[in-house]
């Protein structure tokens, strides 16, 4: 029984990846841009929230409206006066100039709130530990299921956005020629703007999640980076419904990984990543050779 | 129109030629460091050419090869690692030094097979989750007393005075050797062709250039490198903390002094090595301050001087003084557009 919970743990935890890992696969779908940053701009936000829970003791849900808009804006700037200019010199400096604002964010975020480990648990009362019970022995936590809800919701909501809205056709049609987009009366700048705006506000919204379910210090981020990453390639780069269950595939594997042995989260997590990148450029190199049945037929 | 050629394809200038005999004469100088000079500054020194062979090594891989890697110090980490375990089973000390930056390498081939199929940031946190596994599995290691580190002991036995004098001429080989191995690969066919797949990897593809092989020899020859950056480290440091040597620290460094110095440039990533040691110097007691320092500038660097110091000053002046590349001199005075280059007359 101990296995199906930590399956159903490992999925709701997967809810959590694929929050954090929405923000990096959009703008990596509409801009091409990995950012680096991604982790840290998540704690960012975290701490945002701290601060305003623990100086004047309003819940962290409600912090959420004054934390949101400002990621959001932080965002906007971001891609106002960096990410602009970085994509214009190339593929590789929007890495260089996101993996600086990483190191400036994380350290300092340390200089700041110095290197204590803190959580919002203690600010959102028993919803910290509250658990519905599924069967006499197996109980979901109330948090980690409101966490996968939101995932699917923000996910599906923004798939119907991109897809139904004005502003999302114009956003999908910047992703896929912004010259082109351009001509026809797109304001790409202003859209990448948006999405920027949108990501960095996603990234936000999960780290504030990550701080009430969890632990976090300032050098937090890179690993929520990885987490994200790794949610985000294992279903499929660039598809917000393949992130929803790469984000499930790595929290199953993390929690399975535990379960055998206590140093096994982390290491499953990231083979399991390693063994999906192997398997695919496995696959891609047979259906190059003509398929499976035609490497089978060429034996005599 | 001349059928005669108007220009001739130059390799070495007299200024490259006259600088490469004065970095000759200043290597036969720093040979006899540890008999000319006081401790602190042999060792300063060696810190300089750990340095110095990271900022190459990124340079090579980024600058030339077009794969910026966030996960160098899996490399770095493993190096040192290594080591560790070869004097753990009783090899001597310098051998083990050399060998677990061999071992690194050889595993850094498979390794090759899947990360180079990887592009651009994919390629870049691939290799950052490759850095934390070694990490984790690293730790798993009983020699290794998990997260507290353990020292290379044998390193103790050795009288520290000597123990300087030998790890800075090892540093000081390794650099040699290493940044002329990237000199000679980068002025060889090898420095053409990963520009090229740098540039447009499916153009030059197209036109055959063999794109994994190329990028194949770099990365192998960056893993090698850090690795013996890495196991030189422990050499001056003695002790091994996992989290330490596989920091994400590393990748900041080396980032900072490609960039400051000039990405894709040979010189360049020399002097953002000697700027990194320097501020280093005269910062790193800062502490937090100096990472927002160095992530800033990297920014900077990054959006408003791409080529940084010395790629700056190379496209201003058209100075090489280590040249990889091809200039081409006219022969004659040009009076057409494009006419760039230096043009003596004659």
């Amino acid at each position: 029984m101990i296995w199906v919970t930590q399956i159903l743990n490992g999925v709701l935890l997967g809810g959590y990846y694929a929050l954090l890992a929405c923000g990096l696969s959009f703008m990596f779908g509409v801009m091409r841009i990995i950012n680096l940053a991604h982790g840290d701009l998540a704690i960012l936000s975290a701490c945002l929230v701290f601060l305003i829970a623990d100086t004047t003791g309003i819940s962290p849900f409600v912090a959420l409206i004054v934390a949101l808009p400002v990621m959001a804006a932080i965002g906007w700037a971001l891609q106002r006066w960096m990410l602009e200019r970085s994509l214009r010199s190339g593929v590789l400096v929007p890495l260089l100039t996101t993996f600086g604002l990483a190191i400036v964010i994380e350290n300092g975020l340390f200089e700041y709130f110095g290197a204590d480990t803190r959580s919002l648990a203690p600010y959102i009362g028993d919803f910290a530990y509250d658990s519905w019970a599924i069967t006499s022995n197996i109980y979901i936590g109330s948090l980690a299921a409101l966490i996968f809800a939101l995932a699917v919701v923000l996910l599906g909501g923004l798939k119907l956005f991109l897809s139904y809205t004005s502003l999302g056709r114009s956003i999908r049609a910047t992703a896929e020629d912004p010259d082109t987009a351009a001509l026809v009366g797109i304001n790409t700048r202003a859209i990448y703007g948006i999405a920027a705006a949108i990501a960095v506000a996603t990234a936000g919204l999960a780290g504030v999640f990550l701080a009430m379910r969890a632990v976090f210090t300032p050098y937090s981020g890179p690993e929520q980076l990885i987490f994200a990453f790794e949610a985000v390639v294992i279903g499929g780069i660039g598809s917000l419904s393949g992130t929803l269950i790469g984000g499930i595939v790595l929290g199953v594997a993390q929690t399975l990984g535990a379960q055998i042995n206590p140093q096994g989260f982390l290491i499953t997590g990231h083979v399991v990543f390693l063994a999906v990148l192997a398997g695919r450029l496995v696959i891609a190199g047979v259906r190059a050779r003509g398929g499976l049945g035609a490497l089978l037929a060429r034996r005599p | 129109m001349s059928t005669r050629r108007a220009f001739v394809v130059e390799r070495w200038t007299r200024l490259s030629a006259g600088s490469t005999i004065a970095v000759a004469v200043v290597l036969a100088i720093l040979a006899l460091a540890p008999l000319l000079f006081d401790a602190n500054v042999v060792d300063s020194l060696t810190t300089l050419f750990i340095y110095l062979i990271l900022s190459v090594m990124w340079n090579a891989l980024a600058g030339y090869a077009g794969l910026v890697s966030v996960g160098q110090q899996a490399f770095f980490g493993l190096g040192a690692y290594f080591a560790i375990q070869l004097s753990y089973y009783g090899v001597g000390v310098y051998p083990a030094l050399l060998l677990g930056a061999v071992i690194t390498a050889v595993l850094s081939l498979p390794l090759s097979l899947l990360m180079l199929r990887l592009r651009g940031g994919e390629f870049a946190i691939g290799m950052w989750v490759v850095a934390e596994l070694a990490r984790l599995i690293v730790v798993l290691d009983p020699v290794i007393n998990g997260e507290t580190g353990v020292s290379m002991i044998a390193l103790n036995a050795i009288n520290p005075e000597s123990r300087r004098d030998y790890n800075y001429w090892m540093a000081l080989v390794a650099m040699v050797v290493l940044l002329a191995a990237v000199f000679a690969l980068l002025r060889g066919r090898l420095g053409a062709s990963v520009q090229a797949i740098r540039d447009d990897e499916d153009a030059a593809e197209s036109v055959g250039v063999r794109v994994l092989a190329g990028k194949r020899t770099i990365f192998v020859l960056a893993a090698f490198g850090c690795a013996l950056a890495g196991s030189l480290w422990l050499a001056t440091s003695i002790s091994f903390q996992p989290r330490q040597y596989f920091g994400i620290q590393w990748t900041a460094y080396m980032i900072f002094m490609v960039l400051v110095g000039g990405l894709g440039t040979f010189e360049g990533a020399i002097l953002g090595g000697v700027i990194f040691f320097l501020i280093e110097y005269l910062f790193g007691q800062t502490g937090v301050w100096y990472l927002v320092g160095l992530g800033a500038a990297g920014i900077v660097f990054a959006l408003f001087l791409p080529r940084g110091i010395w790629g700056t000053i190379e496209d201003r002046f058209s100075i090489r003084l280590l040249p990889v590349g091809y200039s081409l001199r006219m022969l004659r005075s040009d009076p057409g557009p494009g006419s760039g280059a230096k043009t003596p007359q004659d």
